[in-house]
């Protein structure tokens, strides 16, 4: 069907549609274009196309950005947040899910709240307190305090996926004997998967792209992450905009591919988690 | 039994989020470094901040920020996606290009509009200026500053209220559509009676978490400008971060966490109050 007959409001509309596309792209196409050109021709004209390619760009930026060590660190943060958050969020999911319990509304209001808080609000406290226990630049701390900011969105999401599974099939498994347990992990999650699947890559993308709280509570060299220490190497060390924009895309690079390849559960799972919060 | 499954979540919310939030709180009335024993000082640190031109102009970029951001792209949002409803063919790849720049790295989006455009030496703006047409850097001068970060902002945002907007518009009745376009009604009519009515709960939601996030806003600010030049472009999430980590002025950071929070439970409170309302219609 369409809404409307007349040709040129096609027209219209994608042209309209096409400079968007253009303005949306620009930016991301300068990035691609200056990480492979030498400082001195950025200096002369950041769109023309490279004269020579110099990929050197890539291995001083991986170095200069200790990518080695940051990049690793960004992971082991990120896969430690989905840990957390995908288990400890998909147990709580179920429950306001499945229990008539008259505390649920309040949970969920709490949760709610908690989203809407400003990071300054616990940050403070928390660091000094952190300070004094000795947890700055501990990864584990860190995707602690993630997992507390992201997980009502978690389970927000999982909430529905777990609301869609009939209750028939959990009575059936009651009465074939089987504990509550064992209904949660051998009949449930297994149904639910595709959601956790969701908030997994979810979770990853904002652990990996997080700023504020990595930069507060990582400062050590050796406990930086890939975008903490993207920042400070354009900060400070270099003002070599070739190798600045080699580093951005080297974070950048995986998580586009991922998200092209899975887009629409990136878009569904983002989208869909702040509509229906 | 079940209701235990709610502790690990639980348990590391109030820890990490609730008893920090109620320090704050507490802090706000206290004068604290970080280190020594916080003196409890009444309400010095909201007068001080009352009395703080730095405070104010925070409070009114805060202001300025939410309003950019409840009119540009929302509008944006909304028009592109009508168009793509109107268009169809293509929609889906439209709507991942425009989501794009939501999953870059706002560190890296910042450095890349700094450099690559803002910049009189390696930027656009560089080039356009050696053109013979002087453009200065936005970033660096105090009557556009917020403004530049605002700018940087919207592109990495816009997309995601236009994916929202669509997904919402393809839930509008077809009936009414057809309806509408039996009876001949022009584009604008059509947006105006039959769309715009038809997603209004959406709207209203995005609008109300834009105010929120907006009293929230703080990466691209301290990426782009830390606040400057000359406090031109500071907001209160960046002047409550650098009173406690470069000041160590702890009571003042908790102070103006405080206020921001308070505009965000305002916020909810009216949002609270409109969906009762509709209730009851």
């Amino acid at each position: 069907m369409r809404l409307i007959e007349s040709r040129t409001t096609f027209v219209l509309t994608y042209t309209a549609l096409a400079i968007l596309l253009l303005i949306t792209l620009f930016p991301i196409a300068l990035l691609v274009l200056n990480s492979l050109k030498p400082a001195t021709q950025i200096v002369q004209s950041p769109l023309s196309w490279p004269e020579v390619y110099r990929w050197d760009n890539f291995v001083r930026a991986w170095n200069d950005a200790r990518f080695g060590t940051t990049m690793l660190n960004s992971a082991l943060l990120a896969a430690l947040t989905i840990v957390l958050v995908c288990s400890t969020g998909s147990l709580t999911a179920y429950v306001l899910a499945r229990c008539k319990i008259k505390s649920w509304k309040i949970v969920t209001f709490y949760l709610l709240a908690t989203t809407t808080a400003p990071i300054q609000l616990f940050l403070f406290p928390l660091y000094f307190g952190f300070a004094k226990l000795g947890l700055i630049n501990n990864v584990f701390a860190v995707s602690l305090i993630y997992t507390a900011i992201y997980s009502p969105f978690a389970v927000m999401l999982l909430r529905t996926y777990f609301l869609a599974v009939p209750k028939e099939l959990e009575e059936a498994a009651l009465i074939d004997g089987a504990t509550h347990w064992q209904v949660f992990s051998k009949v449930m999650l297994p149904i639910v998967s595709p959601g956790i699947l969701t908030v997994a890559l979810i979770i990853g993308l904002y652990s990996w792209n997080e700023f504020l709280i990595a930069t507060t509570f990582l400062q050590r060299t050796d406990r930086l992450t890939a975008v903490v220490s993207f920042f400070l190497l354009s900060g400070q060390y270099t003002s070599d905009w070739g190798e600045i924009m080699a580093a951005a895309l080297i974070i950048v690079t995986p998580v586009i591919v991922l998200f092209v390849a899975l887009q629409r559960r990136f878009i569904e799972g983002m989208a869909g988690g702040s509509v229906k919060g | 039994m079940h209701r235990l499954y709610l502790v690990p979540t639980l348990l590391i919310n109030v820890v990490i989020i609730f008893v920090p939030a109620a320090l704050t709180i507490a802090l706000a009335f206290c004068r604290w470094d970080g280190i020594g024993m916080p003196v409890f000082v009444g309400l010095a640190n909201f007068r001080q901040l009352m009395a703080d031109r730095v405070f104010w102009m925070a409070l009114g970029n805060n202001v300025i920020w939410t309003a950019i951001f409840l009119t540009v792209p929302i509008a944006m949002g909304l028009l592109a996606a009508t168009m793509m409803l109107i268009a169809r063919r293509g929609s889906a790849f439209f709507q991942v290009i425009y989501f794009l720049p939501m999953v870059i790295a706002t560190a890296i989006t910042a450095r890349v509009w700094q450099g690559m455009i803002y910049s009189p030496l390696t930027g656009i703006a560089g080039l356009v200026t050696r053109a013979g047409f002087p453009v200065p850097n936005p970033l660096t001068q105090p009557a556009t500053a917020l403004y530049g970060i605002a700018v940087v902002d919207l592109w990495h945002w816009w997309g995601f209220l236009c994916v929202i907007f669509f997904a919402a518009l393809r839930q509008v009745p077809q009936e009414q559509i057809e309806a509408a376009r039996i009876e001949g009604a022009s584009f604008w009519q059509m947006l105006r009676y039959v769309l715009l009515p038809g997603i209004r709960p959406t709207i209203t939601l995005m609008m109300i978490m834009t105010i929120i996030w907006s009293f929230l806003v703080f990466d691209f600010v301290y990426i782009l400008t830390q606040g400057g030049p000359a406090f031109s472009s500071e907001v209160l999430s960046t002047l409550a971060y650098r009173s406690a980590f470069y000041d160590l002025a702890v009571g003042k950071a908790a102070a103006v966490a405080v206020v921001i929070s308070l505009f965000g439970l305002a916020t909810t409170a009216v949002y609270i109050r409109l969906q009762a309302k509709e209730f009851d219609q």
